[in-house]
């Protein structure tokens, strides 16, 4: 349900509206102009991919979209879109994903430059169709960039920016725009749309297919056989895969960038990369992923008034990560804790957790850090909680680091 | 920052309820959030809905625990879930229902009570009990946090279409014209 506002006098100038997550990725989408859609539906992406659908109906859209009978036949058709010059979309999450796995591996190593939006879910079996991040988590080594979204106001205007982000020349991978499952993807907000024509010249002519492409002008082959011990194949195969890594560093700078660049012709400011929140004078802080992220920032507000220097540093960009700025993020403070919405089965911590000991490495000093897993298969993470993540982060100042992680909701 | 929590049966709207509140907010120029609970909703079980209003940027994106105010869309819902957990001291309820006050069980918490018979109305619009624009009526007389003319926009503006979207719109007034409206004046009993 969306519905264009008149615009109060105070805002911008851009139209206000009021959506969900899911569908202010569809709007985004549609204002980003994709050729080629391919979707599947799957909770809880399902209402995301049914706004797309219903943008292309009512001719808001002018894109080819593709009702296939899997996921591993959409990410192959919008493989196939791609390589013919098409700007290419799709969502999907937990179940989903894992079924499309084949080709989402391939997609980064054939460099082609789509946009997916992940509903984040976690993952079955125990049953459950509630969010979470498992599904994301457990594909980040795949090579796609992992972008997390805090508010759907980010949802939209970050999926507008993976477009640019994907195409850029010195990228050319596929990004992952995550948006947690039920919070994010059925909680309606107030949002300012951007422009359509501002819009079209913040992403400029798409070139798509530049270097790989399906064209009988321009005859090629296409992931040709390489790799194994003879001849060229493994200096081949490690062009290959080092292009990839070189592409991944790029996305970096490339989404620092883009996310500048967004700040000047719209207005509206997110941190790329790490958010530092209330960290200048911080004794030990808290560390967030997507939409958990405001009432942890609430939960630090009122922990500052009780006088606790404690602040709070979020990551936006989890693929590639992005070790240097938080490295200078966390370099200041003397606890840590962690919070993720996923488990890493072989750490027995969070993936984030996990992730964030390799930054400590480089940091050079001891940090006293704990893992807290919450939030799980659609739990609640509320101010309650975040004050319980506090007070044991606090802890850490002057006691022991516990060696298991802390389940927030293992009460609820 | 203002908090409603609505109760409902699946298929009575409590879901939209929520979010053409935050529409009708919104447009008014304030932030607001709605969230719909998580389960496995189908029609007749109890849901719940949440729904934020502040004049400042809303950070939370969760369910709400300590409501100022609680719409309870269904008239037997509350024999099935307690209703006024957490509810605020001073807090407002607006209830459907076709008993009196005094008929009704309202703990000390509650000083506002805003009672609408809205299933007999909504059988009179509708032929049916789908009770939600109803309610925000109910919402607007009693608490006066949203405008009638917002919520008739929001309504507008929604996915309602002709037939139904008149429908709608006469729920909404004879909600808000039909809702009594009680202050409870708290005695210290010895």
């Amino acid at each position: 349900m969306s519905t264009i506002i008149e615009t109060p006098p105070q805002a911008t100038g851009n139209k206000v509206i009021l959506c969900e997550g899911n569908e202010a990725a569809a709007l985004a989408v549609a204002l980003a102009r994709p050729d080629m859609v391919a979707v599947y539906p799957i909770t809880p992406q399902s209402s995301l991919v049914e706004h797309v659908a219903k943008l292309i109906a009512e001719g808001r859209m002018d894109a080819d979209i593709v009702d296939a009978e899997g996921e591993h036949s959409v990410l192959s058709a919008l493989q196939g879109g791609a390589l013919a010059g098409a700007r290419t979309y799709t969502a999907t999450c937990g179940p989903g994903l894992a079924f499309m796995f084949e080709p989402y591996f391939r997609t980064p190593g054939m460099r082609l430059p789509l946009v997916m939006t992940i509903v984040t879910r976690d993952g079955i079996t125990p049953q459950s169709v509630w969010g979470g991040h498992q599904d994301a988590m457990t594909v980040r080594e795949a090579g796609w960039i992992q972008i997390y979204c805090e508010s759907v106001q980010e949802v939209l205007d970050t999926t507008v920016m993976a477009f640019k982000i994907a195409e850029h020349h010195d990228v050319m991978l596929p990004v992952n725009v995550c948006l947690d499952g039920n919070y994010l993807s059925y909680g309606a907000s107030r949002v300012e749309m951007p422009d359509q024509a501002e819009v079209d010249e913040f992403l400029g002519d798409k070139n798509v297919n530049w270097h790989v492409a399906l064209d009988p002008l321009r005859p090629m082959a296409v992931d040709p056989l390489t790799g194994g011990s003879g001849g060229k194949g493994p200096s081949s195969f490690v062009r290959y895969r080092r292009g990839q890594c070189r592409g991944m560093q790029n996305a970096l700078r490339v989404i620092t960038e883009a996310h500048e660049e967004w700040a000047q012709r719209f207005g509206r400011r997110f941190a790329p990369l790490v958010e530092s929140y209330r960290m200048d004078d911080a004794e030990f802080a808290l560390m967030t992923l997507g939409s958990m992220t405001g009432a942890a920032k609430d939960t630090v507000d009122e922990a500052r008034e009780a006088g606790k220097k404690v602040g709070l540093v979020k990551i936006k960009t989890f693929s590639p990560f992005p070790v240097e700025a938080l490295k200078q993020a966390l370099s200041g403070i003397k606890a840590l804790g962690v919070v993720d919405r996923a488990v890493d089965f072989r750490w027995n911590c969070g993936p984030m957790y996990r992730e964030t000991l390799g930054v400590l490495y480089r940091l050079g000093r001891h940090l006293p850090t704990a893992s807290f897993i919450g939030g799980l298969a659609g739990a609640d993470l509320t101010l309650e909680h975040f004050h319980r993540v506090i007070d044991a982060t606090e802890a850490l100042l002057d006691g022991p680091a516990p060696d298991e992680p802390v389940w927030l909701n293992a009460n609820d | 920052m203002y908090e409603v929590r609505i109760h409902g049966r699946g298929g009575q709207g409590a879901v939209l309820a929520a979010e053409m509140l935050a529409m009708a907010l919104v447009a008014e120029g304030k932030y607001a959030v709605s969230i719909p609970s998580f389960g496995f909703e189908r029609r007749g079980a109890p849901v719940v809905s949440f729904l934020r209003a502040s004049d400042r940027e809303i950070r939370q994106m969760t369910n709400i625990y300590h409501p100022d105010c609680i719409i309870c869309v269904d008239p037997t819902v509350a024999n099935s879930v307690d209703i006024f957990a957490g509810l605020k001291p001073g807090g407002t309820l607006v209830q459907t229902t076709q008993k009196p006050l005094d008929a009704l069980f309202i703990p000390d918490v509650v000083a506002t009570v805003g009672l609408c018979d809205a299933v007999r109305i909504s059988n009179e619009i509708f032929g049916r009990s789908i009770t939600n624009t109803l309610m925000l009526g109910a919402f607007a007389r009693t608490t006066g946090v949203v405008s009638l003319e917002s919520l008739r926009q929001a309504i507008r503006d929604s996915e309602f279409r002709d037939a139904g979207l008149a429908q709608n719109l006469t729920a909404l007034e004879r909600g808000y014209a039909e809702t009594v409206v009680h202050t409870i004046d708290r005695r210290v009993t010895l």
